[in-house]
């Protein structure tokens, strides 16, 4: 199948890559999602410019205002804008989404190569680690290490990279598996590569497409992740707006102020559909399999 | 069959074993030591310290103290709530019927959108029906859960007043208002359930309407409807009640937040507390036991998986 792809490509004297953008910008959904993202990024990072009133400063005479002009979204139960601590919120949201899945990668990746290239009983060591972490539901394993290491978004980010790092070992056991058994690794053994040599230069190139597509799709579950520990008050700490915390006061409010409930969550689904997309496009973009004419 | 059952069997136990120092070592991440945090006000009296190190066995060293744990772990001791006083496995035990009822009711609503949606999105590939079905599950797995819930405790507890916020009745003690406590947690949960179905349905049932035997039943004429649901659906159904066992077992531990949205007693609400009193045994004892209960069903799973696809019954 991929027989006829493979001359096609070399024809118009593409590289991998290229092919992979091309497919990737003709996705249009993945490339709202990748849109999205980027506008996020942009609003995380210029927060400071852009929020128009400080997110932590309250004032009691505007305790659960309702939209307006002036407060867009609102205002909560200590009179702080609602606006503002989303737009604030979406750096803890990124920032816990995108280092606890770098995180979870550089745990996972080292060892499932490590695992994949040395077999024997390495292999067999961390293959059951691995199993034993992913049957303890996800939710449940990252709330435990949160609570043992105490309430804190650095302590959440690194409960939730330890919790998401078995998938990474598992990918990275596969493909180092896979690349073992083709000629260029085995000759790259024949000529006297060290085994770590081999693994860096010939192994990890080959992982990098599917650990794109891994890491992108888990970035949207870490941010699920880490808005649920900040509402259950195991992440950031308040007075500093995230998304899960505000969730979790507006809840109290229901009744006299519904807006509280409504824009951190939008916030919170629109981040994690736009990862769920971009996740998607990359998937079809990458898989060397799927191209159709 | 047998020596299938005991390889699969033998291989849980390295598992078990690893599960047992992960559950262990928790206990290890703890800042500060627990004997200062179970005095609360008498932490300061050096006696008190030592009686209650003495009487949690802390004193010993730590390779006795996991060799008790294990040993206690394997005869059904759970060990000893710090705050409810009370055995955890007691506690968790008397927690398990509200969070099975949760999960089967979400199971089957997951079940219902799901499979029927994976079965016409594939059937009917590239149609607004299937792009329909595919922005449904993009939405069920990209909405929190926990958010869902608040929304529609809004829409139909708030606004509407059809169904009561919160609170939980049993089953058994009155049906119909068990029932309205429950509907909506069940839906939150079912919503994500439904998504994975979904998907997986459809990717399934793909794979088998591509095949030979699928061809070959419309080149001798037989109807389409026969086609879908007897040959191809048939086959695409056995990964999917595999998959399907598993997430049930997800369901019973991943209630954590939805139970605490909707203050139903369950698992997830027993672990969340626990964790605010610092009851550190509880959290041990759930996250054991919902990992027991996974490893548990995913064994059932691969029975389910020998005993549904006929070409591995004789392997």
């Amino acid at each position: 199948m991929s027989a006829s792809a493979i001359p096609a490509a070399l024809e118009r004297g593409e590289s991998p890559a290229r092919r992979a953008l091309r497919r990737f910008f003709r996705h249009k959904l993945a490339v709202v999602g990748l849109v999205v993202v980027l506008a996020f990024v942009l609003i995380a990072l210029l927060a400071p410019w852009i929020a128009p009133y400080d997110p932590i400063e309250t004032s009691w005479s505007r305790i659960r205002k309702p939209p307006s002009a002036e407060h867009w979204f609102g205002t909560d139960e200590n009179g702080r804008d609602v606006l503002s601590r989303v737009i604030w919120g979406a750096r803890a949201s990124l920032m816990a989404g995108v280092v606890s899945v770098l995180g979870a990668i550089a745990i996972g990746v080292p060892l499932g190569l490590l695992a994949g290239l040395a077999g024997g009983w390495v292999d067999a060591l961390l293959s059951r680690i691995a199993d034993a972490m992913l049957s303890v539901p996800f939710l449940i394993l990252a709330i435990a290490l949160a609570a043992f290491l105490g309430p804190a978004l650095e302590n959440a980010m690194l409960a939730i990279a330890i919790t998401a790092s078995p998938v990474f070992v598992r990918l990275a056991r596969g493909m180092a598996l896979d690349a073992k058994s083709t000629d260029w690794v085995e000759a790259a053994r024949a000529l006297g590569n060290p085994p770590w040599r081999t693994a860096l230069v010939h192994v990890l190139p080959n992982i990098v497409p599917p650990l794109l597509v891994q890491g992108t799709l888990a970035i949207a579950e870490a941010i699920i992740a880490e808005a649920s520990l900040s509402f259950l008050g195991l992440g950031q700490q308040p007075p500093s707006p995230s998304w899960g915390s505000m969730l979790n006061s507006a809840q109290r409010f229901l009744d006299p102020a519904p807006w509280l409930a409504i824009a951190p969550g939008v916030a919170i689904f629109v981040v994690v559909l736009a990862f769920n997309l971009m996740g998607d496009g990359l998937r079809d973009a990458l898989d060397p399999r799927a191209d159709r004419k | 069959m047998i020596a299938f059952l005991l390889r699969r069997v033998g291989q849980i136990i390295p598992t078990l074993i690893i599960l047992s120092f992960l559950i262990f070592g928790l206990q290890q991440l703890m800042p500060g030591d627990p004997a200062v945090i179970l005095a609360g006000e008498e932490r300061g009296d050096p006696q008190v310290l030592a009686q209650i190190r003495a009487e949690l066995k802390l004193d010993r060293p730590i390779w006795e103290q996991y060799l008790n744990w294990v040993g206690n772990v394997v005869q059904g001791d759970f060990g000893f709530s710090w705050r409810i006083r009370m055995p955890v496995a007691e506690l968790i035990l008397q927690k398990l019927p509200v969070t099975a009822q949760l999960a089967t009711m979400a199971f089957i609503i997951g079940v219902v959108i799901g499979v029927p949606l994976g079965i016409l999105s594939a059937t009917r590939r590239d149609t607004p029906a299937d792009f329909l079905a595919n922005g449904i599950a993009l939405f069920g797995i990209s909405t929190p859960n926990f958010w869902l819930g608040i929304m529609m405790i809004l829409l139909f507890s708030v606004q509407l007043g059809w169904l009561p916020p919160s609170g939980y009745v049993p089953l058994w003690e009155d049906p119909v208002q068990s029932l309205s406590t429950t509907i909506m947690p069940a839906f939150v949960l079912g919503t994500g359930v439904a998504s994975v179905l979904m998907r997986h349905t459809r990717a399934a049932m793909l794979t088998a309407l591509s095949q030979d035997y699928v061809r070959t039943a419309r080149a001798k004429g037989l109807a389409e409807k026969v086609v879908v649901w007897k040959h191809a659906l048939r086959n695409a159904l056995i990964p999917v009640v595999t998959l399907g066992t598993i997430e049930f077992g997800r369901l019973l531990a991943g209630a954590v937040l939805t139970e605490q949205i909707f203050t139903i007693p369950g698992f997830g609400k027993l672990v969340v507390d626990a964790v605010f009193n610092r009851d550190y045994p509880v959290v041990q004892g759930v996250v054991l036991a919902t990992a027991l209960i996974f490893v548990v069903l995913s064994l059932v799973a691969d029975l389910l998986y020998m005993a549904i696809n006929p070409r591995l019954r004789t392997a």
